[in-house]
């Protein structure tokens, strides 16, 4: 049995605002998971409820109250919802995707514009891409972008937040295709969040039902899909159409 | 260069930077020559009418006001320059640190910020002149800590929206630090904003050197500004409205020239 990638137990965050009367807003109330490697773990709850904090909780952005999380893996990367803001405007493709390499190697310009070139083939697009600005991609093509930013720094877990969920469907199936078989070529452990049980169905291993910052309800998509537990689980697929 | 053309195609672009190019190349060309001596005085010429010897007639001491205007120019210019560079130098540091990590350095930060913006900048560069003496140097600077609030603040706000970005989460993600995110990720969004600002600062800037020395503490006689031209033209402005009009025609020509710039672009961006 190998180790968990991450395992969280019990972890709270909250949320503080206003600056003389501070007011504070529980988000996670104790959540307990384990990310297997090379798993896709779908986290499934409606909007509100968590998941984004989950994420966010992981990659030790926002400070975790009490529980703990443990990471036995370097720099998880993560893909947001909206392409249009995950990519710096200002600069080129080659710009952006070297940037992780620029970092953590000491790889010469020319060697990082050779890496760029194989992962931008990997993602589907071509070299012709490398001088483009962000500002002249698509939607599907941005995110792919993202993706193959993403792995630049070879994670072993991906954090995918709504990926597809700002694209239309044919592309979003293609991104989703790619995720998937990157997956399996490079044995990266992904964590989707969603808020559409369709498109979970087919692509995650296990899924979590997030609601008011508690895991509710946790299992294989088919069992779970066929006779839910929880009266909110049967609510979200019958919302989904399932 | 063709390309360029047709790129920067819009009338206020075009006519700023023509009228900001000659302003420039009269100072450039000031530096190396000027028509007459800028101090000979002459008798003779006491109050000379604009002619072809002398185009734009002659001041009180019979001084060539063509000359005087010329190095008026780069002195108003010079002033002008560095002001803008200290303002928007330390201007970008405090507000790209304000809007980034926010916080209490923020607020502390801010509310000194505050107190300064609170002060007209004329004022407060009176003040600063008051503890530091008078002189071309100490005018720059007091100008120049007299424009930091204004930049930081348009930096802040900038730097606060840009983080709310998902790029800037992105860059930690790569493993880029504090200091370079700052600085090589978000800095080049916002400089379409800090331009613009900067072209505004620049005509805020000369005018209140023309200000200061009006008032007779910024460059010191015989050197010329015009500024300090057009504060010794008022005693003369009816025997000799010409000294008064060219050095403000030229103080008009610049403002408008780089508030053209600046107006060309922001329609770019």
């Amino acid at each position: 049995m190998s180790e968990n990638l991450v395992s969280l137990r019990d972890v709270e965050v909250s949320f503080t605002s206003g600056s003389f009367k501070k007011t504070e807003k529980k988000v996670l109330k104790g959540v307990s998971f384990d990310i297997k490697p090379g798993e896709i773990l779908g986290l499934a709850g409606e909007s509100g409820s968590g998941k984004s904090t989950i994420a966010k909780a992981i990659l030790k952005m926002v400070d975790i109250k009490a529980g703990s999380m443990e990471r036995n893996t370097n720099h998880p990367q993560m893909i947001f919802q909206d392409p249009y803001g995950s990519l710096n405007p200002a600069y080129s493709i080659s710009w952006i995707m070297q940037e992780p390499l620029r970092m953590s190697t000491k790889l010469s310009a020319a060697q990082r514009r050779e890496k760029v070139a194989l992962m931008l083939n990997e993602v589907g697009l071509d070299e012709s891409y490398m001088e483009r600005k962000p500002g002249e991609l698509s939607g599907g093509q941005r995110q792919r972008i993202c993706i193959g930013t993403a792995l630049m720094r070879e994670p072993k877990l991906l954090i995918a937040d709504e990926p597809v969920s700002a694209l239309d469907v044919t592309v979003a199936s293609q991104v989703l295709a790619l995720l998937k078989r990157l997956h399996e070529e490079k044995h990266i452990a992904i964590l989707f969040i969603s808020h559409d049980l369709r498109t979970m169905y087919n692509f995650c291993d296990r899924i979590m039902i997030l609601r008011d910052g508690r895991i509710i309800e946790e299992g294989v998509p088919k069992e779970m899909y066929k006779n839910p537990k929880e009266e909110y689980t049967r609510l979200l697929l019958k919302s989904a159409g399932i | 260069m063709k390309k360029w053309f047709k790129k920067h195609q819009n009338f206020n672009f075009i006519t700023g930077a023509a009228i900001t190019g000659i302003l420039l190349f009269t100072v450039f060309v000031s530096i190396f020559a000027t028509p007459y001596d800028t101090t000979a005085m002459s008798v003779a010429d006491k109050f000379a009418k604009p002619s072809f010897t002398h185009w734009m007639g002659c001041d009180n001491y019979g001084r060539d006001i063509l000359s005087r205007v010329m190095e008026g120019m780069g002195n108003t210019f010079l002033i002008a320059v560095l002001t803008v560079l200290i303002g928007t130098v330390f201007g970008v540091i405090v507000g790209s640190l304000c809007g980034y990590f926010g916080g209490l350095l923020d607020d502390i930060l801010m509310r000194i910020n505050d107190v300064l913006f609170s002060f007209p900048s004329i004022l407060l560069a009176l003040v600063i002149i008051s503890l530091l003496g008078t002189g071309r140097l100490n005018v720059t600077l007091a100008l120049g800590i007299a424009f930091i609030p204004s930049f930081a603040r348009i930096v802040r706000s900038e730097v606060k929206k840009q983080c709310s970005l998902d790029y800037v989460k992105s860059a930690a993600l790569m493993g880029a630090g504090h200091i370079r995110i700052i600085f090589v990720h978000i800095l080049p969004n916002i400089m379409p904003v800090l331009l613009s600002s900067v072209m505004i600062g620049f005509n805020n800037a000369v005018l209140a050197e023309a200000g200061l020395s009006y008032l007779g503490i910024g460059v010191q006689p015989p050197a010329a500004s015009l500024g300090r031209m057009l504060s010794e033209a008022q005693s003369y402005l009816f025997t000799a409205p010409w000294y008064a009009i060219f050095p403000g025609i030229v103080i008009v020509l610049t403002v408008l020239g780089f508030a053209l710039l600046a107006e060309g672009t922001t329609e770019e961006n």
